[in-house]
C-alpha cells in the first residue's frame, strides 16, 4: 500500500460513510414510527389509569404533537450536531444512556471477539496441520455443535453446570453488588462474572473461525507456493506461519470484520440471558416502550460501528496482503 | 368500611400498627438490626419518582422512599402512616388529618402540612389521572397548622380515605417541586422522600439502590441496613438467582406462575399470595362491544360459559389466584357473593349458541373471532392458547395474533380489536376500579376506560348512586344491584381473581402485613440471624 494514497482514500471514504449514516439514520426514524404504538399510549398502558388530558401531556412533552416531517427534521439537525436528543421517557439524555451502558458491552463483545479470534484460528490451524487425524475430529464435531447449538441454550446450559452444579461462577450481573470491592479484587470480580457470557457469546464466532480457518488453510497448503517453500528446506513451522496462515487469513478478516461491527448490537440475548447491563438491552427495552430516541441513538451507534469496521477491515486487507491496493 | 366519627378513629387507628410491630416478637424473634434485602425490579421502570411514573415496578419500589398519609390492612381498614390520625365531619365532606411530627426529607428539611396541600393539589392533580378524577371533587385543601390539613369535598365521597396510600398520593417535597416542571425537575433523577429508605445509586440495566435512612421519623427503624432491588430481565435467571440465594425475595411477576410448583418444595422458601387486596386485580377477556356477533349478550354468555377457570387457577397458574365470580373481587369491598356468573357447561353453552341463531358450519364453526393475547409473558400467551381450545369447544373459532405491549396498548386504546385479555386494579373500592370498565359516560379512546363499549343506563345509574352515596349500605345496596345485572348482561368475560406470588427465604420477615404486601415501606422488615 502506497501511504501517499491513504488521506486521499479516507477523505473519500469518509464522505461516503457520511452519506451512509445519514440514509441510514433516516430509514430508521421512518421504520420506527412506522411500528404501531407510541410512548405515550405505552405509558398509559403501563401506568393502570389514564385520561385523554394525561395522553396529550405527554404527547406534547416528547414533540409527538407536531407534524411528522418536522419531527424528522428535529432529528437529523439534532444528529448532524452529534446530539443524539433527550429521552422523555428515562428523563436523561440519549447519549448519557449510552455511553453508560456502552462499556459493559464493549467488554463483553471484546472479550467474546478476541477469545472466537484467537482460539478459532489455533484450532482452526491445529486442525489443518492434523488434517484426518482424531485432533482434527474432535476439533471439527466440536466446532459443528457451537455452530448449530442456540445461543441461549448454551448460556443457560453453562449457568446450569458452572452456576448451579458446580457453584464456581455467578449466573448473572456484571459484579457483585452490595459489597465494597478495590483494586484488583475488583477486577477479578467483573473478571468471574464475564466468563459465561462472554464464553456464551464466543463459542458460536469460535466455531465459525476454527472452521473457516482449516478450510482455507487446506485450501492454501496444496498450492504452488507452498510446494516450493518446502522444497527449498523452509522449517515447517514457518512454512505454516508465514506462507499458509497468512495467505489463509484473509476470508477470517472478512470475517471478523463483520463479527466486530456487530459488537455493539448483537448481545441483546446474551444480555438478557445473563443480567449484563449492557446496550443491546437499551435497545430492546427502548423498542418495546417505543423510546423513539433511545432506540434511534444506538441505531446510530451500531451503523457508525459498522461503517467504521468495515473500512477499518479494507486497511487491514492492504496490511495483510500486499496485492490488495486501496480504493476509493 | 364503617364511616368514621370525629374523634373515635384516632384511638382506634393507633392498635394495629403496635400489632404490626409485635408479630415478629409473637413468633419468638426479635427484630434484628442490619443487613442488605437483595430483590429483583421487573421490568426496570424509566424513573422512581411516583406520580410522574405509575407502573407496577415504580409502585413496588418507591414506597421505600416515598410515603403516603395512610395505608391500608388486609381487610382495607384504613391505619396511620404520614397521618397520626384523622376525623370525618358526619356529613362525610369534612376530612381533618394530624400529621405525624419530627418527620424529615431525605435532605434534612422538615415535612409539613404544606408539603401535603402541595402534593394533593398540585403535584397529582397535575400528573396522575387517576388522583387527578378524584381530587378534584376537593373544595378546598388547607393547611391549619404546621401539622394539620383540612379538606372540604364539594359532595361526600366515601372512598376518599383509599386515595391517600403512597401508591396513590405519596407525599412528595414542595421545595424541591414548586414552580417547576414536575416532571423534568431534577429530584426525579434522585428521589426525595420520607420514607425509611434514601435513594443512593441506580446503574441503569443493574440495580437500584437505597440506604437506610438515619433520621427516619420511627425510632428504631428501618432495620435493614440497604434495599437493592437487581435488574434481571430474564424470568429463568431470575428463578435462578432466587433459588441460589442471591437475592432474598421476588414479587409481581419476577417468577412465572409455572415456576412456583418446584420453588413451593424448596424448605427455605415461603411463598405467599397474600398483599394484593388493596390493587385486588381481575383479569378478563376484553370484548369489543362494536364488533358483532359480540354485541349479543347471549354470545357473551355462551362464552362465559364455555371456560373452565378452575382449570386456569389450577393447570395454568398452579393454584395462584382465584377464580372470578362477578366484576367486583371478593377482597375489593362491597363484592356481593350472591351475585355469581353462570358455571363452566359446554352442553349449556352451545345450546344458547344454537338458540341464539348462529349455527356451526361443515367445519363446526359458527363464526370466528380475532384475540390478542396480552404481551406481558409466557403465561399470557398460555392462557389464550387456553382459551383457543374452550372456545372450540362451543364453535367459535379464535384467531391469535401475537403483538407486543407498545402496540397492544396502542390497539386497545383506539378499539382496534375484537378480543383480548386486561387485567385492571380495583384500587379496593368498585368506585375507584370497577366503575371505570362499565359505565357509558368513561367510553374513551384510552387503555382502562370503558374500551369494550358497553352501555346500559341502568348500569350507569347504579354506578352512580353508589359513587354519590355518603352511607356504605345505600352504596352496598346500588352495587349489589350493578353485580346482578353484570353477571347476567357478561359485558367483559372476567376470568380471574390474579394474586403474584411474592417468594421470600423464611429469615426475611414481616414481609407481608397489609392489603398492600410488597408495595409497602418496609420499615419493619428485617432478616432474622
Amino acid at each position: 500500500m502506497e501511504l501517499s494514497r491513504l488521506p486521499g482514500f479516507l477523505l473519500r471514504r469518509g464522505i461516503k460513510a457520511v452519506i451512509v449514516i445519514l440514509a441510514i439514520v433516516v430509514c430508521n426514524f421512518l421504520l420506527i414510527h412506522a411500528a404501531p404504538g407510541d410512548p405515550a399510549s405505552v405509558i398509559a398502558g403501563q401506568s393502570g389509569a389514564a385520561d385523554e388530558r394525561f395522553l396529550q401531556q405527554l404527547r406534547e412533552q416528547f414533540g409527538l404533537d407536531k407534524p411528522f416531517h418536522v419531527q424528522l427534521w428535529i432529528y437529523l439537525k439534532g444528529v448532524l450536531t452529534l446530539d443524539l436528543g433527550f429521552s422523555h421517557r428515562q428523563q436523561q439524555p440519549v447519549w448519557t444512556l449510552i455511553s453508560e451502558r456502552l462499556p459493559a458491552t464493549l467488554l463483553l463483545t471484546g472479550a467474546a471477539f478476541v477469545l472466537a479470534v484467537a482460539a478459532g484460528v489455533t484450532l482452526g490451524t491445529l486442525a489443518a496441520r492434523r488434517v484426518g487425524r482424531w485432533t482434527d475430529s474432535v476439533i471439527t464435531v466440536i466446532a459443528l455443535t457451537f455452530y448449530a447449538t442456540p445461543l441461549f441454550w448454551v448460556g443457560l446450559m453453562l449457568v446450569l453446570f458452572f452456576s448451579v452444579w458446580l457453584e464456581w461462577l455467578p449466573s448473572f450481573g456484571m459484579a457483585t453488588v452490595g459489597v465494597e470491592l478495590h483494586g484488583i479484587e475488583a477486577v477479578l470480580d467483573v473478571a468471574k462474572h464475564l466468563i459465561l457470557p462472554a464464553a456464551t457469546l464466543g463459542l458460536f464466532y469460535l466455531a465459525v473461525y476454527a472452521r473457516l480457518t482449516r478450510a482455507t488453510m487446506l485450501e492454501v497448503a496444496d498450492q504452488d507456493f507452498v510446494k516450493t517453500a518446502r522444497a527449498k528446506g523452509v522449517p515447517e513451522g514457518q512454512v505454516v506461519r508465514r506462507h499458509v496462515l497468512r495467505n489463509a487469513l484473509l476470508p477470517v478478516i472478512t470475517f471478523a470484520g463483520i463479527q466486530a461491527g456487530q459488537l455493539i448490537g448483537g448481545s441483546i440475548l446474551v444480555e438478557t440471558v445473563f443480567a449484563w447491563p449492557g446496550i443491546g438491552r437499551l435497545a430492546f427495552d427502548a423498542l418495546l416502550a417505543r423510546d423513539y430516541a433511545v432506540l434511534l441513538g444506538v441505531f446510530f451507534c451500531t451503523s457508525v460501528m459498522v461503517v467504521a469496521f468495515n473500512l477499518l477491515t479494507d486497511l487491514l486487507y492492504a496490511v495483510v496482503d500486499p496485492r490488495v491496493e486501496v480504493q476509493g | 368500611m364503617a364511616l368514621s366519627r370525629r374523634g373515635l378513629m384516632a384511638a382506634a387507628a393507633s392498635a394495629p400498627v403496635l400489632m404490626r410491630a409485635s408479630d415478629a416478637m409473637a413468633q419468638g424473634v426479635a427484630p434484628r438490626r442490619g443487613g442488605t434485602l437483595q430483590m429483583m425490579l421487573t421490568p426496570e421502570p424509566p424513573v422512581l419518582q411516583i406520580g410522574v411514573n405509575q407502573q407496577g415496578p415504580t409502585l413496588a419500589a418507591a414506597p421505600k422512599m416515598f410515603q403516603g398519609l395512610l395505608t391500608f390492612s388486609k381487610t382495607l381498614e384504613p391505619l396511620p402512616l404520614l397521618a397520626k390520625s384523622w376525623t370525618i365531619s358526619p356529613d362525610g365532606k369534612e376530612y381533618v388529618f394530624s400529621l405525624q411530627e419530627n418527620v424529615k426529607w431525605h435532605d434534612g428539611q422538615p415535612f409539613t402540612a404544606e408539603d401535603v396541600v402541595f402534593s394533593i393539589m398540585k403535584f397529582h392533580m397535575e400528573l396522575a389521572p387517576r388522583a387527578r378524577a378524584i381530587f378534584q371533587l376537593i373544595e378546598t385543601c388547607e393547611a391549619r397548622d404546621p401539622h394539620m390539613v383540612r379538606i372540604v369535598l364539594k359532595q361526600p365521597f366515601q372512598p376518599f380515605l383509599l386515595m391517600f396510600d403512597a401508591t396513590a398520593a405519596a407525599m412528595v417535597p414542595k421545595h424541591l417541586f414548586d414552580g417547576r416542571d414536575y416532571r423534568t425537575a431534577p429530584a426525579v433523577q434522585r428521589p426525595v422522600g420520607t420514607g425509611p429508605f434514601r435513594f443512593t445509586e441506580w446503574q441503569r440495566g443493574n440495580f437500584v439502590r437505597m440506604d437506610r435512612f438515619d433520621d427516619y421519623w420511627k425510632p428504631g427503624q428501618p432495620y435493614l441496613d440497604s434495599i437493592i432491588y437487581r435488574i434481571i430481565p430474564d424470568s429463568q435467571s431470575r428463578r435462578l438467582a432466587l433459588e441460589s440465594g442471591q437475592v432474598l425475595l421476588s414479587q409481581s411477576s419476577d417468577i412465572e406462575p409455572f415456576d412456583i410448583p418446584q420453588l413451593r418444595q424448596r424448605p427455605n422458601l415461603e411463598v405467599s399470595t397474600d398483599g394484593w387486596q388493596y390493587f385486588s386485580p381481575l383479569s378478563w377477556i376484553e370484548i369489543n362491544h362494536r364488533v358483532a356477533p359480540l354485541n349479543d349478550p347471549r354470545v357473551r354468555r355462551a362464552m362465559s360459559m364455555a371456560i373452565d377457570r378452575n382449570f386456569i387457577v389450577n393447570r395454568l397458574w398452579f393454584g395462584v389466584g382465584k377464580p372470578a365470580t362477578n366484576p367486583v373481587a371478593s377482597t375489593t369491598r362491597f363484592h356481593d357473593a350472591n351475585a355469581k356468573i353462570a358455571a363452566f357447561n359446554v352442553r349449556a353453552a352451545n345450546e344458547l349458541l344454537d338458540a341464539a341463531g348462529f349455527p356451526r358450519n361443515a367445519q363446526g364453526v359458527r363464526f370466528t373471532l380475532k384475540h390478542i393475547p396480552l404481551p406481558y409473558g409466557e403465561i399470557w400467551t398460555r392462557l389464550s392458547e387456553y382459551l383457543r381450545q374452550a372456545m372450540r369447544n362451543v364453535g367459535i373459532a379464535l384467531e391469535l395474533e401475537s403483538t407486543d405491549a407498545g402496540s397492544w396498548a396502542r390497539r386497545v386504546g383506539n378499539w382496534e380489536y375484537e378480543t383480548t385479555i386486561n387485567f385492571v386494579y380495583q384500587f379496593g373500592d368498585p368506585t375507584l376500579g370497577v366503575e371505570r370498565t362499565y359505565v357509558s359516560t368513561n367510553i374513551q379512546k384510552v387503555t382502562f376506560t370503558n374500551t369494550g363499549g358497553y352501555a346500559n343506563p341502568r348500569v350507569d345509574e347504579l354506578f352512580q348512586q353508589a359513587r354519590a352515596a355518603a352511607a356504605a349500605a345505600d352504596r352496598q345496596r346500588a352495587f349489589s344491584e350493578v353485580q346482578k345485572i353484570l353477571v347476567e348482561d357478561v359485558p367483559q368475560i372476567w376470568l380471574m381473581e390474579l394474586a403474584f406470588p411474592t417468594i421470600h427465604d423464611k429469615k426475611v420477615r414481616n414481609v407481608i402485613t397489609t392489603g398492600l404486601g410488597v408495595h409497602t415501606s418496609f420499615d419493619d422488615v428485617f432478616i432474622a440471624g
